[in-house]
């Protein structure tokens, strides 16, 4: 099988390109790899499509969550307030 | 000593950032019970370190990197040891028949197909969030810290690799990995 053959059908090193181009830097050779692999993988490029989207997503949810309203109760940071007097009480 | 107190100031600190490092820290273990201790573990370690605090950087930027330090430790222990192996065993598993074994290409019942995530817009989609928090929760310890440490504080591959000792190669691995079975999971479960 010759080297075009081979990037045309490797969807497993297709996806892998797609990760770390997402988040990294890949080389040249490889951006042209991908281009020909997305050119004829129609699967590949759903997957591309879907996997940007994603790492959207979790953003997002990470996001939301650092910025939600959870508060710890009034005991716990009672207790914690004593615990640190304490400490300063002592020197 | 004394100048270096008066830009802290500890009997303040459970009021100004407790709820704060909080919602850091659950955001980032997504436990509770944990999460308290962290917050309290990091308020008696600050404690210890008042007099090296230079007040180069506010209070709570000095607080939260406690805590980032914390955290990070909970990472590196939840991926270490023999539980872990059987974990990422199963999840490699998963995706074992993703791909035909000799050229790479997708298998026929694995193929990415179009579902809901790709005309919603997703960002509004509350029950999404559900789904997709269900999906990472089945993520190996090891690839879902490596994965949020690097979606929700885009810290850098080079000082994720040294924390959390993964080499570069294996660093990519994990994430082409993780976002695998992320994507099919979440194409098994959209309702």
């Amino acid at each position: 099988m010759g080297t075009l053959k081979k990037i045309q059908n490797n969807c497993h090193k297709a996806t892998f390109l797609i990760e770390k181009k997402l988040i990294g830097k890949i080389t040249l050779r490889e951006k042209i790899e991908l281009k020909i692999h997305l050119f004829g993988c129609g699967i590949c490029r759903t997957y591309q499509k879907q996997t940007v989207k994603i790492s959207q997503m979790v953003r997002q949810l990470f996001s939301d969550s650092a910025n939600s309203e959870k508060q710890l109760d009034d005991t716990f940071k009672k207790d914690m307030q004593h615990r640190i007097e304490d400490e300063l009480d002592k020197n | 000593m004394i100048t270096k107190t008066l830009q802290l100031e500890p009997r303040n600190w459970v009021a100004s950032h407790a709820d704060y490092l909080y919602a850091y820290a659950i955001a980032r273990i997504n436990d509770e019970e944990q999460a308290k201790d962290l917050v309290q573990e990091t308020f008696l370690a600050a404690l210890q370190k008042v007099d090296k605090f230079e007040g180069k950087s506010s209070e709570r930027t000095w607080l939260t990197a406690i805590l980032k330090y914390k955290i990070i430790d909970v990472y590196r222990k939840k991926s270490s040891g023999l539980i872990v192996n059987a974990d990422v065993q199963r999840a490699e598993q998963e995706q074992s028949d993703f791909f035909e074994p000799e050229y790479g290409h997708w298998t026929k019942e694995n193929a990415p197909m179009s579902f809901g995530i790709d005309d919603h817009d997703p960002l509004i989609n509350k029950e999404f969030n559900s789904i997709l928090q269900k999906c990472m929760q089945k993520l190996p310890a090891l690839w879902l810290s490596i994965f949020t440490m690097k979606h929700m504080d885009d810290q850098s591959t080079d000082i994720i690799c040294s924390e959390l000792k993964v080499t570069q190669a294996n660093f990519w691995v994990i994430i082409h990995r993780t976002k695998l079975n992320l994507r099919a999971c979440l194409q098994k479960n959209w309702i």
